[in-house]
């Protein structure tokens, strides 16, 4: 069952990027480019996903465990560190240059073939290395 | 500050922004898990994760590769798909996006769409902050001419 939950959210996922115009890269370009013509698109998306999300968060809290597994997996660490402001910030330089992250990317693997295939493979490829950072900070 | 009225697409956005908060908000419901796409690609690609871990994540990306190209082919929506770099640049901008968001946890969807909905102090943090070298990137490139 959490396998089919699992693909339902992936598709509303990828229906929501593609429908918000986020698998087009210069469509979120022009929301990061404060400089020249401004897209707010990308806040649009941002606040109309947080605020569904919070609203049902808010339902979720009164239980202790979800609807089918058998825990809530949520972060561990509260506390704001090192990594989490460096892994943002060079997040940021890279969304800022191609206008892609993870999740329009990996959408858009059938719409873009070898265009989404190549900025996964490297997402793949900078993810392996932070991941093993991460083990020997 | 112009506004792009050209491209701005409000409802679409707004539409698909609840979309993708009704996706988080059912993984959480259901599964109990956050919905950061990083994360769940570094699991399905982790040589010790079980069976169990690694099949809803693959559903997952399946769903989430599957629908948008199920849609274009079948009710004739036609995306603006329009890349910004290529090649080179695109491969280190790939690159710096997978380094960044493995240590700092989380991307767009993971610390932006579920960690601000949870009120999470680091998420937040973490979304000003590639929030602003986002946009100095964009601001470096496009103006200075640097990188293009």
């Amino acid at each position: 069952m959490t396998r089919i939950v699992g693909f339902i959210s992936g598709s509303l996922f990828g229906a929501g990027l593609l429908l918000s115009g986020m698998l087009d890269p210069t469509k979120v370009i022009g929301f990061l480019d404060l400089g020249g013509l401004w897209d707010p698109s990308l806040a649009f998306v941002m606040g109309g996903g947080v605020i569904v999300n919070a609203i049902g968060h808010s339902f979720l809290h009164r239980r202790s465990k979800p609807l089918i597994a058998k825990a809530f997996m949520l972060p561990e660490k509260k506390d704001l560190d090192l990594p989490l402001c460096i892994g943002a910030a060079i997040f940021g330089i890279g969304w800022g240059i191609a206008g892609l992250c993870p999740g329009p990317a990996v959408a858009s693997l059938l719409l873009n073939h070898f265009y989404s295939m190549q900025f996964v493979l490297f997402l793949l490829a900078g993810l392996q290395l932070g991941n093993m950072i991460k083990k020997f900070k | 500050m112009n506004i792009d009225m050209e491209h701005f697409t409000p409802w679409l956005s707004l539409y698909g922004g609840v979309l993708i908060g009704l996706a988080a908000l059912l993984l959480m419901a259901f599964n109990g898990r956050v919905m950061g796409v990083s994360g769940i690609l570094s699991a399905i690609f982790d040589w010790r994760s079980t069976w169990n871990e690694r099949s809803w994540r693959v559903a997952f990306i399946t769903g989430a590769i599957i629908m948008p190209w199920l849609l274009v082919r079948f009710t004739g929506f036609e995306p603006l798909m329009r890349p910004v770099v290529n090649g080179v640049t695109l491969a280190i901008a790939a690159f710096l996006v997978g380094l960044g968001t493995a240590i700092g946890s989380g991307c767009t969807s993971g610390h932006g769409i579920c960690g601000l909905a949870r009120f999470s102090k680091r998420s937040l943090v973490a979304v000003l902050i590639f929030m602003a070298t986002a946009m100095m990137t964009v601001f470096i490139t496009r103006y200075l001419g640097i990188g293009r």
